[in-house]
């Protein structure tokens, strides 16, 4: 990619773990958003798609991304990911972003537990447990969350059958305002260390909630060189879609 | 109670028609089956041959018109339901609708359905498209479909009259639902004219069923439809009884296909897997266009050819060709009209898959250069179009943008759709947002201009709004009025 801006040189280097399996709902969406505001601003993204198989070297990226799968996807992808656990779990602690959509915070989690009793291990990155339910919890989602000082409304759809439950070593990412969240009881939506956040919010999640987008790009940047600033964007279609989807989850429909 | 059930059902129909609540096409359906649940399977015995049922996600509505059309050339008196009300409800209307000497069902059947549906018919053929993602929120994962059929087919395989299969060998999916027990007649696309460079980002099948290793193709034409085969054990595409072996839009605006297909595999009895043991090809010339229609018309001759093998009845495939020549397209599925001097093409656009074969036929059509085309999308998020709006990030509607003077967006959803776009690097400029489908349609003829094309992909719901405002301004009759 060519750039004619200052900051040519920094790129954000993403690992998007499992494209072609993990895809489910629209996952390729989020990608897009990193690309493009990144693009806008004049910075650069390197992509390593890593699959069944690869190997994901230490220290390598500032962002990675695992979306959802199918559940038969779902386990061939969950055998493979321990394989990559020390790694994931290392980056975390260094202070890379990470980002698990859907099926991705259930494998995220120390393990989730199947409806015939399967006990799929997760990768630990966040103290959470996920219990397979009986009914899937579907429809629009809103969720109130602090983002690092930031009050502010996150918007997406949710379809899931797991229950995830949080453990002590991290929050919520927010509250819910309409609909599940991450198990239909606590009120609670996804999980948040350091700079990990996981969710149940699809829709893709990034393009109608660019103020997420963009701390993931900041804390990118940090990991990369140290601190940054992110130039404001003219948000206004972002903001008009973030609208109206809280409008219509509040509509029988 | 059951005396009764029919006529206080049918008489519900002409309320709903009269009080202008709609086609009056499921309400005499839904009453049915509250006074008689059976009525299904009671009224269909009535029917001599059986019937024929064919779900998909993508396809089941212009198949099953291709399919009415070639067997009633065949002599076939037929139940079908021509207005597209595919589940259990709308499929009982159309049975209280049986004429007098009607003989044989044809019905398309929502995918979800398919299961309750064959339970209650015991059907003479079943006919399987395809599956693509679709609508989520609705349908779940497309294993939880998949799984469903892979029940109703093990059930049929073991039925004291198990019905012949129709199946698309083109669909890896598919074809794991299938065993040795399984009367089949396979078809399939074969022009590599229309190989695509790679599969779409939205393809539902990249690992194989039995051993889990990477499927490869090699030839790709539809979402994950193709020449597949397992890069570890033996699993592949099966040989064909029926295949569509070329496509080709002429310049006036003509869809020709070449339909090969095996005469020996339409004799009762005859040994199903020597596929083309005596093969003969037809020519026929279509209003219906695109490597889909390609499909759906391979799939309407290999059902004439199951019809046949199942019923020891002769089809006649001269006739039925030319009888698949006369099919027109189905509501919304690549209708064609004009406002004033301007040509309206529309398309149904309801998952990636289906977005992403229509986006080809737009490209098809035009000039082939420059910023030639003009599209109209709406996006509606109601119960009928899938109210998580997410797929559209699958669709790839990149290739769209070189060739596109303007898109204007609509819908309940406009600004996700033009987020979609920004973000794939549409310029905003190009990009028009109208507050209804009215206003929409009408910035999309001016920016068209006379003698130019608008091609519109809407939600299903969209394509309702959109046909009513058609019809307020007398531009098509409304859809329940169609022939039958």
């Amino acid at each position: 990619m060519t750039s004619t801006s200052a900051h040519a040189t920094q790129t954000v280097r993403l690992c998007h773990l499992y494209p072609s399996l993990m895809n489910i709902y629209a996952d390729r969406g989020n990608i897009s958003v990193i690309a493009r505001r990144l693009q806008w601003r004049g910075f650069g993204l390197a992509i390593d798609e890593v699959g069944l198989g690869d190997d994901l070297a230490p220290d390598a990226h500032d962002l990675y991304y695992l979306g959802g799968g199918q559940d038969r996807d779902q386990n061939l992808v969950a055998a493979d990911l321990i394989t990559k656990a020390s790694v994931l779990r290392g980056a975390a602690d260094n202070g890379a972003a990470q980002l698990y959509v859907c099926g991705g915070i259930q494998l995220a989690g120390h393990g989730y537990e199947t409806v015939d009793g399967q006990y799929l291990e997760g990768t630990g990155v966040l103290d959470l447990d996920t219990v397979a339910g009986d009914t899937r919890l579907t429809g629009d989602l809103v969720i109130r969350a602090d983002l690092d000082g930031d009050d502010v409304t996150i918007v997406g759809y949710e379809n899931h059958a797991g229950r995830t439950y949080l453990g002590t070593a991290v929050d919520p990412l927010g509250r819910v305002v309409s609909g599940h969240g991450n198990n239909g009881t606590d009120r609670l939506e996804g999980a948040r260390r350091d700079h990990v956040i996981g969710t149940y919010l699809h829709g893709p999640l990034l393009p109608r909630n660019p103020v997420v987008a963009d701390l993931l790009l900041t804390w990118a940047l940090e990991h990369r060189y140290g601190s940054t600033e992110l130039r404001p964007l003219d948000d206004t279609l972002e903001l008009s879609a973030h609208a109206v989807a809280i409008e219509r989850a509040g509509q029988a429909r | 109670m059951r005396a009764v059930a029919a006529p206080l059902a049918r008489l519900a129909g002409r309320l709903s028609r009269l009080l202008g609540r709609g086609g009056g096409t499921t309400l005499p359906g839904v009453v049915l089956l509250r006074l008689d649940p059976g009525a299904v399977g009671r009224l269909s015995n009535g029917l001599e041959h059986g019937t024929v049922l064919i779900s998909a996600t993508n396809g089941k509505t212009t198949t099953t018109r291709l399919t009415v059309d070639a067997l009633a050339a065949s002599g076939f008196s037929i139940a079908t339901n021509r207005a597209g009300s595919n589940l259990e409800r709308g499929i009982a209307a159309s049975l209280l609708d049986v004429a007098t000497g009607d003989n044989l069902g044809v019905f398309e059947v929502d995918e979800a359905a398919l299961t309750a549906v064959a339970r209650a018919t015991n059907p003479a053929v079943i006919v399987l498209l395809n599956l693509f993602r679709d609508q989520l929120d609705r349908y779940g994962e497309l294993d939880t479909l998949l799984g469903k059929w892979k029940d109703l087919l093990a059930d049929n395989a073991r039925a004291q009259f198990p019905a012949t299969l129709v199946i698309n060998a083109d669909d890896p999916n598919l074809v794991s639902l299938v065993t040795d027990d399984h009367d089949v007649v396979w078809f399939s696309f074969d022009d590599p004219a229309h190989r695509l460079a790679e599969l779409d980002h939205a393809a539902d099948a990249s690992t194989c069923r039995r051993c889990a290793h990477a499927i490869a193709y090699r030839s790709i034409y539809l979402g994950h439809l193709g020449d597949w085969f397992c890069t570890n054990c033996d699993n592949a595409r099966p040989a064909v009884h029926v295949r569509a072996i070329s496509y080709h839009r002429d310049s006036d605006g003509a869809n020709r296909y070449r339909i090969e297909s095996d005469r020996s595999a339409m004799d009762p009895g005859s040994d199903p897997t020597a596929s083309m043991a005596d093969p003969t090809a037809v020519e026929l010339v279509s209003p219906l266009s695109g490597v889909h229609s390609g499909y759906n018309i391979a799939a309407a001759v290999a059902v004439t050819q199951a019809v046949q093998r199942r019923l020891g009845r002769p089809v006649d495939l001269t006739a039925s060709v030319a009888a698949l020549e006369a099919t027109a397209p189905a509501f919304g599925r690549g209708e064609q009209l004009h406002i004033d001097n301007v040509h309206i093409s529309l398309m149904l656009a309801k998952n990636p898959t289906g977005v992403n074969q229509n986006i080809r036929t737009v490209l098809g059509s035009g000039a082939g250069h420059g910023r030639d085309l003009h599209v109209l999308a709406l996006l509606n998020d109601r119960t009928a179009d899938g109210q998580d709006v997410s797929w559209i990030w699958d669709v790839d509607w990149e290739l769209l943008f070189d060739r596109s003077a303007q898109i204007t967006v609509a819908g309940d959803r406009a600004h996700e759709l033009a987020l979609r776009l920004r973000y794939g690097g549409f310029d905003t400029d190009r990009t028009v947002i109208e507050s209804s489908a009215a206003a929409a349609l009408d910035e999309a003829v001016r920016s068209a201009g006379a003698g130019n094309t608008v091609h519109v992909l809407p939600t299903y719901t969209a394509l309702l709004d959109l046909r009513s405002v058609l019809t307020q301004r007398g531009h098509t009759a409304a859809y329940w009025d169609e022939e039958r």
